[in-house]
C-alpha cells in the first residue's frame, strides 16, 4: 500500500468526524476501536517500511498551492517511523484507559482529531503542512485541558496556547526567510525540507534562522527559560491530557530540531553547542531539584519529564550517530515511560482524588499490583539498565561525551538526581506502614487500567533487553542524516564535530 | 463663440461604467417599484439586490482590463476589477443577512429605500476603486459614504442614531481631509489624475525643498486614509459605530469600506513608494504598527464581543496598511488575499452575532453581546458554538482555516522585501506582526473559552431569535469557505495575481 500515509493520516479525522453520529453509550468502544484499528495501521506501515533504506519512504506529493510552492508532501523515515507508532499506541492506551464520565463524545473525538494533527506532524515533509500540524494540535489539546482539567484549567490551557503559538509564529518567519532564499536561488517556490535541505546559506544567515527554529522547538521541548507553561499544563489536564501532552506533544520540539535544525543549519548547530547544550544542562539539573521539592505526585512527574527532554537535547546536539539515535530512542522510551507513570498517577488520583505524597504511604501492602507497575516505570524514567530507559539514556551521553565530558558528567547527574527524587517519590508513597485511614480500603488496579499498562511494561521491558529491531532502522536514517550534515557543512569546526561512522549510508 | 464640442461614442467606451450603472439602474428600479406597489415583501427586495450584484458581478468580471473610459475618467485595471469582485462578492453574501425571522424586530429591511441606498452605495465604491481621478473618487466617497451613514441610522435604535451621526461627522472630517490632501497634490503638480501626477513627480525630482509640500499632501492624504481604514490615532470611531450599527452592518464595514479606501490608498502612495520617498513608507509602517498593536491590547480588554471585533478589524486594517508600504506586486496582491479571506471568517463572526441580536438588551445593561452571553454554548447548541469557534481561530490565524493563508502570504511578502532588500527593519516589522498575531490569539481565545469552557448561564440562554433558513446558508457558506480554504487558496491567489501585476502594481 503506497498510500499509507494518507489513510494514516485521515483515517482519524474521517473516524471522528463519524464519532459525532456515534451514540454517547458507545463512544467509548468506538474510540477504542478506531484507536486500535489506527495503531494496526502504523503497525502495518512498521512491517511494510524497507529497514535498510535510510532515506524517506511511502512519499507522496501533490501540490496544493503550486505558485507559493506548498505541497501535500508526505513521508517516512527511521527517526519519525516509530514516533509515529508511539503516537497511535499512545492515544490509544489514553483511551483504553479513559474513566472520565462528562462529555465523553466530545472527549473521544478531540482525542481523534488531536490524533491525526500529531501524525500529520510526523509524517509531513513539507514546511507548511508541518506547520499547519503543528498549530492545529494545539486547539484540541486546549480544549482537553481546558474542559476536562483541575481548578485552574483556564488558565493552563490559554498559557499553554498562547506560549506555543507565539513561539511558533516566530518560527514561521524563519520558515517563510528559508522559502525566499530557496526562491531567489533556484527560481521557484518551495517549502518541501528536502529541497530545503540541499540549500546551503551563508553563515550569519544561518545563525539567525537557527534561532527563530529555536524558539519555536524550545518552547514546545520545553527548554528551560521556557519551561513554565508545562507544569501548570500537567498540573491542570485531565489524566489522558497529560499522557498525549508528555508522550506525544513534547516529542515535537525534540523532532523539529533533528529534522529541520540539523540537517538545515549545520554549522549554527555545532557552533551553537555550547549555548544549548548549557540550556540542557540547566534544564536537565534544575528541573530535577524542583521536582524534588514537590509535593504533588503529578508534579514531580512533570518535571522529571522535562529534566529528561534536557537528556534528550544533548543527545540531538551531540552531532554523531549514537547521540541522535540515542535521543530518538530516549523521545520513544520517555513517551512510554511518562505516559504510563501519568496513567498510575491518574489511578490513584481517581481512588483519592489526591495527588500529595504526604496522604499516602504503605500503599505497596494494600495495592501491590500497582505499586510493582509503578516501580517498573520508574526504574525505567531513571534509566535502570534493562529498562527501556537506559538505552536511549546511555547512548544519548555517550555521543555527548565526545563533545565535552564535562558537560556530559554534568548532564549524567540526571541519573542519579532522578533516581533520588523517584526513590524519594516511591518511598514516601509507598513504603513504610499505611498512615492515612482512606488507603487501607484502596481497591488495586482494575482490568481496564491493566489493559492499558500491561503493554507498556512489556515494552518497556522487551526494548529495554533487546532494543536493536527499533534502534536499527533510527540508525540507518540517524548515519544518513550525519554523513549529509558532515557534507553540507561550511565551517571546518562543524565538519570536525559532525562525525561520521564508517558504515554510511546515502541519505535521499 | 465656443466649438461645438463633439465626442464620439467610442471614445467614452461606455461599458467602462456598465457595472457602476447597473447597480444605480438596480437601485432606481427598486425605487420605481416601491413607487407602483408599496406593500411588497423585503424578501422580494433583497433578492432584487441580489441579482442586480449578480449581474453586476458578471458585468465586472467581463471587463477588458488596462481600458479606460469616459474622457479617461475612469480606470479599469486589474485593482479597480479585484476590488470591485470582492466588494460585490461581500454585498451579495450581506444582504441575504437581512432575510431574519421576524420582519417586525428590524424594520430597516422593510423600507425599500434600504436596499436602494444600499446598491447606490455600492456603485460609489466601485466608482471610487476604478478611477484615479481624484475628484471622481472623491464623488464615488461621498456617495458610498452617505449612503452608509443612512443604512446606519435606519438600524433605528438609540445606539445607531448615535454612531451614524459619529461616523457622518468623523467621515465629513475625512473628507476634509481628503479634498485638503487632492489640493495639495494639485498645487504641486496642477493635475488631478494620478497618471500624470507620477509622471510630473518622475520628472521634477523630490529633491530638496519640493519634499516639504510633497510630504505635506501625503500627511493629508494619509490622515483621510487614516479615518476610513480606522488607523491609529484616527480609530477612535469605530468600535461606537460598530456597536451601534446592527451587526451584519458592522462586518460590512470592516470589509468594504476600508477596502475601498485601501485602493484608493494603494494608487495615491504607490506613487511615492514608487518613486523610493522612504519617509512615505517608514510613516506608513509606523502607523501600521501603532495600530496594530494599540487596537490589539485595546481588544483585550473588551467585554463586548462586537466591541472586541472592531478593535480586533483595526489591527487588521493595520496588517494590510503594513504591506502596503512595501509597494511590491506580492504584498499588494497579499492585500487582496488577505481581503478576501479575512471577508469569509469575519462577515461570518458578525452573522454570527447578527442570528443572537435582540432588540432589546437582555444580557447586560450595557452591551448587546457581553461574553457572558455566550457562556457554555457548546452545551445549549453545538454547532453554532463550532462554527464561531471556527470564525474565531482563522481570525486568529491558525492553520488550516481562511485567514492563516492571508496572514502567512502577507507575512511571507514581508519578509522577502526584507531579504530582498536586506534591510534588518523589515525582519522587525515581520516579528512585530507575528507578535501581535500571537496576542490577538488571546482575545479570540477568550470567546472560545466562553464558548466550550465555562458552564452555560443560568439565568438566560441565547436565543437566537433571528436564526432563518437563508441566514443558516449564508453562515454554512461562510463556515464552508472558511474551513476548506486550503482548497481555493491556489486558483484565487493565481487570480488576484495575476490582475494586480498585469495593472502594474
Amino acid at each position: 500500500m503506497d498510500n499509507i500515509l494518507t489513510v494514516l493520516l485521515f483515517f482519524p479525522l474521517i473516524a471522528g468526524l463519524l464519532g459525532f453520529i456515534v451514540n454517547k453509550d458507545s463512544i467509548r468502544a468506538y474510540g477504542i476501536a478506531v484507536a486500535s484499528i489506527e495503531f494496526l495501521l502504523s503497525l502495518w506501515l512498521w512491517m511494510s517500511f524497507d529497514v535498510n533504506h535510510a532515506g524517506f519512504q511511502f512519499i507522496e506529493n501533490i501540490p496544493l498551492v503550486t505558485d507559493f510552492g506548498i505541497s501535500y508532501y508526505v513521508g517516512v523515515d527511521g527517526i519519525s517511523l516509530f514516533i509515529i507508532i508511539m503516537a497511535t499506541l499512545m492515544t490509544l492506551i489514553g483511551i483504553i484507559a479513559l474513566n472520565i464520565k462528562k462529555d465523553i463524545k466530545n472527549l473521544i473525538i478531540t482525542l481523534l482529531f488531536l490524533e491525526v494533527a500529531m501524525i500529520g506532524v510526523f509524517i509531513s515533509l513539507d514546511a507548511i503542512i508541518f506547520y499547519l500540524f503543528w498549530e492545529f494540535s494545539l486547539v484540541p489539546m486546549l480544549y482537553i485541558i481546558g474542559a476536562w482539567g483541575g481548578e485552574r484549567r483556564l488558565y493552563a490551557a490559554i498559557k499553554f496556547f498562547l506560549y506555543t503559538f507565539a513561539g511558533s509564529l516566530i518560527m514561521l518567519i524563519g520558515m517563510l526567510y528559508v522559502a525566499y532564499v530557496y526562491h531567489s536561488v533556484s527560481g521557484s517556490w518551495s517549502f518541501a525540507i528536502t529541497d530545503w535541505y540541499a540549500l546551503i546559506l551563508p553563515l550569519d544567515v544561518e545563525k539567525w534562522l537557527f534561532w527563530a527554529f529555536f524558539l519555536g522547538f524550545a518552547i514546545k521541548v520545553p527548554m528551560f527559560p521556557f519551561h513554565t507553561w508545562l507544569p501548570y499544563a500537567h498540573g491542570q489536564a485531565p489524566t489522558v491530557g497529560s499522557v498525549i501532552l508528555a508522550a506525544v506533544l513534547l516529542k515535537m520540539g525534540t523532532y523539529g530540531f533533528i529534522r529541520f535544525s540539523l540537517p538545515m543549519f549545520p554549522d549554527a548547530s555545532v557552533m551553537f553547542i555550547p549555548y544549548v547544550a548549557t540550556l540542557a544542562i540547566i534544564m536537565i539539573i534544575y528541573t530535577a531539584m524542583v521536582a524534588y521539592a514537590q509535593e504533588d505526585m503529578k508534579q514531580t512527574i512533570a518535571y522529571s519529564s522535562v529534566s529528561h527532554m534536557g537528556v534528550i537535547i544533548i543527545g540531538t546536539f551531540a552531532m554523531n550517530a549514537e547521540g541522535i539515535t540515542g535521543s530518538v530512542f530516549l523521545m520513544l522510551s520517555h513517551g512510554i515511560v511518562s505516559g504510563a507513570l501519568f496513567l498510575l498517577v491518574g489511578s490513584i488520583y481517581d481512588r483519592r482524588h489526591t495527588k500529595l505524597m504526604s496522604e499516602f504511604g504503605g500503599l505497596a501492602s494494600v495495592m501491590p499490583k500497582y505499586a510493582v507497575i509503578y516501580g517498573v516505570m520508574l526504574m525505567a524514567s531513571v534509566g535502570l539498565p534493562l529498562t527501556i530507559g537506559f538505552v536511549g539514556e546511555y547512548l544519548s551521553l555517550v555521543g555527548f561525551y565526545k563533545i565535552s565530558p564535562i558537560m556530559t558528567m554534568l548532564a549524567g547527574t540526571s541519573i542519579i538526581l532522578g533516581a533520588v527524587y523517584m526513590l524519594n517519590l516511591y518511598k514516601r508513597s509507598f513504603f513504610g506502614p499505611v498512615t492515612n485511614e482512606a488507603n487501607k480500603k484502596l481497591h488495586d488496579l482494575d482490568g481496564k487500567e491493566l489493559a492499558a499498562l500491561v503493554p507498556l511494561v512489556l515494552i518497556v521491558v522487551w526494548l529495554g533487553v533487546y532494543p536493536k529491531p527499533v534502534l536499527v532502522p533510527i540508525d540507518n536514517s540517524v548515519r544518513a542524516l550525519t554523513s549529509f550534515m558532515h557534507e553540507k557543512a561550511q565551517t571546518k569546526e562543524a565538519k570536525a564535530t559532525i562525525l561520521v561512522s564508517k558504515k554510511n549510508k546515502e541519505m535521499k | 463663440m465656443l466649438e461645438p464640442i463633439s465626442v464620439s461614442l467610442e471614445s467614452l467606451n461606455l461599458i467602462t461604467l456598465s457595472p457602476m450603472l447597473i447597480a444605480i439602474g438596480g437601485a432606481l428600479l427598486i425605487l420605481l417599484i416601491d413607487l407602483f406597489k408599496d406593500d411588497l415583501d423585503k424578501t422580494l427586495y433583497v433578492m432584487l439586490t441580489m441579482l442586480i450584484l449578480f449581474v453586476d458581478i458578471g458585468a465586472t468580471y467581463s471587463l477588458n482590463i488596462n481600458e479606460r473610459g469616459f474622457f479617461d475618467l475612469m480606470l479599469v485595471d486589474g485593482l479597480s476589477v479585484i476590488s470591485q469582485l470582492i466588494i460585490l462578492l461581500t454585498s451579495i453574501l450581506f444582504i441575504p443577512l437581512a432575510l431574519t425571522a421576524s420582519n417586525k424586530r428590524f424594520h430597516e429591511y422593510s423600507y425599500p429605500e434600504y436596499f436602494s441606498l444600499f446598491l447606490f452605495m455600492v456603485a460609489g465604491f466601485q466608482f471610487m476603486v476604478s478611477s484615479d481621478n481624484l475628484i471622481l473618487i472623491f464623488v464615488g466617497l461621498e456617495t458610498a459614504s452617505l449612503s452608509l451613514y443612512t443604512l446606519i441610522a435606519m438600524h433605528n435604535t438609540r445606539d445607531a442614531h448615535e454612531a451614524a451621526v459619529k461616523y457622518f461627522t468623523m467621515g465629513a472630517m475625512a473628507a476634509g481631509f481628503f479634498l485638503m490632501g487632492s489640493v495639495a497634490i494639485y498645487a504641486l503638480t496642477g493635475s488631478v489624475e494620478l497618471y500624470e501626477v507620477a509622471k510630473i513627480l518622475q520628472s521634477q525630482g523630490l529633491e530638496g525643498t519640493a519634499m516639504l509640500p510633497v510630504l505635506g499632501g501625503v500627511v493629508l492624504m494619509l490622515v483621510a486614509v487614516g479615518f476610513k481604514v480606522s488607523l491609529f490615532p484616527f480609530h477612535m470611531w469605530t468600535p461606537d459605530v460598530y456597536e451601534g450599527s446592527s451587526a451584519p452592518m458592522a462586518g460590512y464595514m470592516s470589509i468594504v469600506p476600508k477596502l475601498a479606501m485601501v485602493v484608493v490608498a494603494m494608487r495615491i502612495f504607490g506613487i511615492y513608494i514608487n518613486l523610493d520617498m522612504e519617509a512615505v513608507s517608514y510613516l506608513i509602517i509606523i502607523i501600521a504598527v501603532i495600530t496594530m498593536t494599540l487596537s490589539n491590547m485595546m481588544a483585550l480588554v473588551q467585554k463586548d464581543v462586537k466591541r472586541m471585533l472592531a478593535y480586533s478589524s483595526i489591527s487588521h486594517a493595520g496588517f494590510i496598511m503594513a504591506a502596503l508600504a512595501l509597494g511590491t506586486t506580492k504584498a499588494n496582491s497579499s492585500i487582496f488575499l488577505y481581503y478576501a479571506l479575512f471577508m469569509v471568517s469575519n462577515l461570518g463572526a458578525f452573522a454570527m452575532l447578527w442570528i443572537s441580536q435582540h432588540k432589546k438588551k437582555s444580557f447586560d445593561e450595557r452591551y448587546d453581546h457581553p461574553f457572558e452571553k455566550f457562556s457554555g454554548m457548546i452545551s445549549v447548541s453545538p454547532m453554532a458554538a463550532v462554527i464561531m469557534g471556527i470564525f474565531m481561530l482563522s481570525l486568529a490565524g491558525v492553520p488550516p482555516f481562511s485567514l492563516f493563508w492571508g496572514k502567512l502570504y502577507l507575512i511571507s511578502s514581508v519578509v522577502d522585501f526584507a531579504v530582498a532588500s536586506n534591510e534588518v527593519q523589515y525582519i522587525v516589522l515581520a516579528i512585530i506582526m507575528v507578535l501581535n498575531s500571537a496576542i490577538a490569539a488571546y482575545y479570540y481565545l477568550k470567546l472560545i473559552v466562553y464558548m466550550f469552557l465555562k458552564a452555560p448561564s443560568t439565568s438566560e440562554t441565547v436565543v437566537y431569535a433571528n436564526q432563518s433558513r437563508p441566514l443558516n446558508v449564508v453562515i454554512g457558506i461562510m463556515a464552508v469557505l472558511t474551513i476548506f480554504s486550503i482548497f481555493y487558496v491556489q486558483p484565487l491567489m493565481e487570480f488576484v495575481t495575476y490582475l494586480v501585476s498585469s495593472s502594474g502594481y
